[in-house]
């Protein structure tokens, strides 16, 4: 950056216009993390002040050169909270620097990594993964890599930490880049970027160190501030999930939601699901006042030409580029609650603004997150992974996560405790004949159990007003 | 590709504007907590945003303790007023008329009877099954880990140790009878992000957070402005007027205030990109010896 000191109203002019880096750090404390993390978010924030003409630098403060800071302690460290009892899962930090805004999900790395990992990981566009250079790529590393894959995180540094301790050795960070590569391969992160680096003594964390002249990268957080993000959104395949209807007088019906993914233009051709009724855009509101286009993620409220009758849970995509639909898919599932999967349960599940009610078919296999090895389960437990096929009460609309995150993502709630019990990335739809189990719906014969012909249509309405809250029924007469 | 971009603050607003939207749909009876400081201010806004032109699905709940500036409670009715919310104030009445108050009881005893106390009661008394709160995770150190979605058990509890996995934006929005969710859409904002949008959006704010000549009396090394006459004789012919402004808004006694001369958003911001200090540091409740905000979040103080 230039070294040039804004006045106050400039800085805010440029600050206003950074964009967001959500990431993820993985690792444990004796990998550096800590340190690492302090000096990202105390060195770059002397920096960025340091853009400020007004700034007066206080003489007490951290950072000063060739002394070392323990960074480690200016964090409310993870220990201390373990000595409270307080188990964190994930804890969010926030920073700047002159170019963008950065929020990193710290996840613990021993306990509960699997759940941990997951949840901090979810929105990340970056995953960091820190490796001790003296011992490399470890079990630890290849978990942690693989669950960054699951979640389908396109960006992954892996940070060879401590450096210093091997003496700055090229040949030792090429070997555990050349033992991490081959085993990234079948992982298909997009992504994968190696730097060598010394938290404690800050090598290539901030500047770029003149003790690796045989390393020709960005320091990490160069990195971090220049990684390009906005073409990991999905601009093609236009899905609108359908959040709320707004309907404050007779003449206007707006449809509230996110672009969950693709792009939609004012006149373009939209067909709701699941009544495939169509209709044409006929304005995209804002409070901020009427848009030509809108992309992911904004949130807005679209208008259509007809009265077409849409509710929460449906979905608005365009004719020619349709989601999947079905009540049976497979997905990878991750395990969360401490209570076990009971496969008999009827889970609510929750997949973008749609809730319904969902059965687990059958697991085809657990994966070892360690070995990433398969093996055949009754069911899954905290912090385990499969492989397993569900049915729906109603029909989802859906794209295959690898695809599409927003509607590819699911939750599971246990009903009995309103838990959230697990978590899904859909693979692909399934046909009801490769399901184990019958796909019975509930089926009510109503000639069967005598009740006349004058009550079907009453009857019909309140099967309607059951699928709409999930409980899809069959009806026979 | 790249015209589809969009900066931190139109993705933190689009976040926001999906999570209040989620509330209002799954809910049957959502509140808005209206504290009339600057953040409450922007999740007002983004309120106001996610149901335009329509009018915001649910109510706005201010807890009044009765020891607020005189200026947030003149703000708050003219706002409500001038935005058409359905605005509802509650207080602990009894507490009041018993006379509790800081100067007399402390600030831990008036804080959980005017603060704690009259939310608890008015979510009970109106039943509200989700409730909206301003708070952010860069603010304090316990709202770093919170979710989003906040649970809490029938008697209002936070159980951090409990909490629900969150994942994406697809939020657990189911509880028993009795049960709740505190819901936080500005868990993403930073104190600099909240100013940003402040000036970029023109949201009103309160006029005690820029700097003017007031009445100030130096009690226990807290700058309190004798904002009425329940100031207690011993410090009354101590007040001197001092150029300050305040960083945070809460109740006038409990509120010390900072000397400043910044008079602009930007003054003020480049006050506080220049100042150490976090912006809590100048409430007095969280300094109570035995009280941590931890503790106060888990028994149901926001």
């Amino acid at each position: 950056m230039d070294n040039s000191k804004l006045n106050i109203k400039e800085f805010l002019d440029k600050d206003e216009q950074k964009d967001l880096l959500r990431f993820l750090t993985a690792g444990s404390v004796d990998d550096g993390k800590s340190t690492l993390i302090g000096r990202l978010l105390f060195d770059s924030k002397k920096i960025y002040e340091d853009q400020l003409d007004a700034l007066e630098r206080d003489s007490k403060r951290m950072g000063n050169a060739g002394e070392h800071i323990d960074y480690a302690l200016l964090l409310d460290g993870l220990k201390a909270e373990r000595e409270q009892g307080i188990t964190i899962d994930v804890a969010y930090r926030y920073f700047s620097t002159n170019n963008r805004k950065f929020i990193i999900a710290d996840t613990p790395g021993h306990e509960q990594y699997t759940r941990n990992m997951i949840t901090g990981g979810s929105t990340a566009n970056a995953a960091i993964i820190l490796v001790d250079a003296r011992t490399g790529v470890i079990t630890q590393t290849r978990r942690h890599t693989y669950l960054i894959s699951l979640l389908g995180i396109k960006h992954v540094v892996l940070a060879v930490n401590k450096m210093d301790l091997v003496n700055f050795d090229k040949k030792v960070f090429d070997d555990i880049v050349a033992e991490y590569s081959e085993f990234v391969k079948p992982l298909n992160i997009p992504d994968v970027t190696c730097i060598p680096l010394s938290a404690l003594e800050g090598d290539n964390v901030v500047d770029k160190s003149d003790r690796t002249p045989w390393y020709e990268g960005k320091s990490l957080l160069n990195y971090l501030e220049t990684v390009p993000i906005d073409l990991d959104r999905n601009y093609e395949d236009f899905r609108y999930p359908v959040q709320y209807v707004l309907r404050p007088n007779l003449n206007f019906r707006g449809f509230c939601g996110k672009i969950a993914s693709g792009v939609i233009r004012k006149g373009d051709e939209v067909m709701a699901l699941p009544s495939r009724k169509t209709s044409k855009v006929k304005s995209i509101v804002t409070y901020d006042g009427e848009l030509e286009e809108a992309f992911p993620p904004l949130c807005v409220t679209l208008t259509l030409e007809d009265e077409i009758d849409i509710s929460r849970g449906e979905m608005i995509v365009k004719p020619e580029n349709l989601p999947l639909e079905s009540r049976n898919f497979e997905a990878m599932l991750v395990w969360m609650d401490e209570e076990a999967m009971d496969v008999n349960k009827q889970f609510y599940i929750k997949q973008t603004t749609n809730t319904t009610r969902a059965k687990i078919d059958s697991i085809k296999y657990k994966v070892d997150v360690n070995t990433m090895e398969k093996s055949n389960v009754e069911k899954l437990s905290l912090n385990e992974i499969g492989r397993v096929v569900f049915t729906t009460g109603k029909e989802l609309f859906f794209d295959p996560y690898t695809k599409n995150k927003q509607t590819g993502a699911f939750i599971l709630i246990d009903p009995i405790t309103n838990n959230t019990s697990a978590v899904g990335m859909i693979i692909d739809k399934l046909d009801s004949k490769d399901l184990v189990h019958d796909d019975a719906l509930v089926t009510i014969n109503l000639k069967e159990l005598g009740i006349e012909e004058n009550h079907f249509n009453a009857i019909k309405k309140v099967c309607e007003e059951m699928a709409k809250q999930g409980i899809s029924i069959n009806l026979k007469y | 590709m790249s015209n589809y971009k969009l900066s931190h603050l139109q993705e933190l607003e689009a976040e926001s504007i999906h999570i209040i939207r989620e509330v209002a749909a799954e809910f049957e009876n959502p509140v808005m907590l209206y504290s009339i400081g600057k953040d409450s201010s922007v999740m007002v806004r983004l309120a106001e945003k996610a149901f335009a032109p329509g009018k915001v699905p649910f109510p706005l709940m201010h807890i009044d303790s009765k020891w607020k500036f005189k200026e947030m409670i003149e703000f708050r009715d003219r706002y409500a007023k001038e935005h058409g919310w359905n605005l509802i104030v509650e207080s602990n009445e009894e507490a009041f008329k018993a006379g509790v108050g800081p100067f007399t009881h402390g600030s831990k005893v008036h804080t959980d009877l005017m603060k704690t106390q009259a939310l608890l009661h008015a979510l009970d008394k109106y039943k509200f099954d989700a409730a909206f709160g301003g708070a952010r995770r860069d603010e304090e150190k316990s709202r770093a880990k919170e979710r989003i979605y906040s649970f809490r058990d029938k008697f209002h509890q936070w159980d951090p140790k409990n909490q629900r996995p969150e994942l994406w934006d697809i939020y657990n929005a189911k509880v028993q009878k009795g049960e709740s969710i505190r819901v936080f859409p500005l868990s993403n904002w930073t104190e600099l992000d909240i100013w940003q949008y402040i000036r970029l959006e023109n949201i009103p704010i309160v006029p005690l957070y820029f700097a003017k000549e007031r009445p100030i009396v130096e009690i226990d090394g807290n700058l309190i402005m004798a904002d009425d006459d329940r100031l207690p004789q011993e410090y009354r012919d101590k007040v001197k007027m001092r150029m300050v402004r305040f960083r945070t808004l809460g109740c006038w006694p409990l509120t010390g205030a900072v000397e400043s001369e910044a008079d602009t958003i930007e003054k003020i911001v480049e006050e506080m990109m220049t100042t150490t200090k976090s912006e809590r540091t100048t409430r007095v409740i969280d300094f109570d010896q035995d009280a941590s905000m931890e503790q106060k979040k888990r028994e149901g103080y926001f």
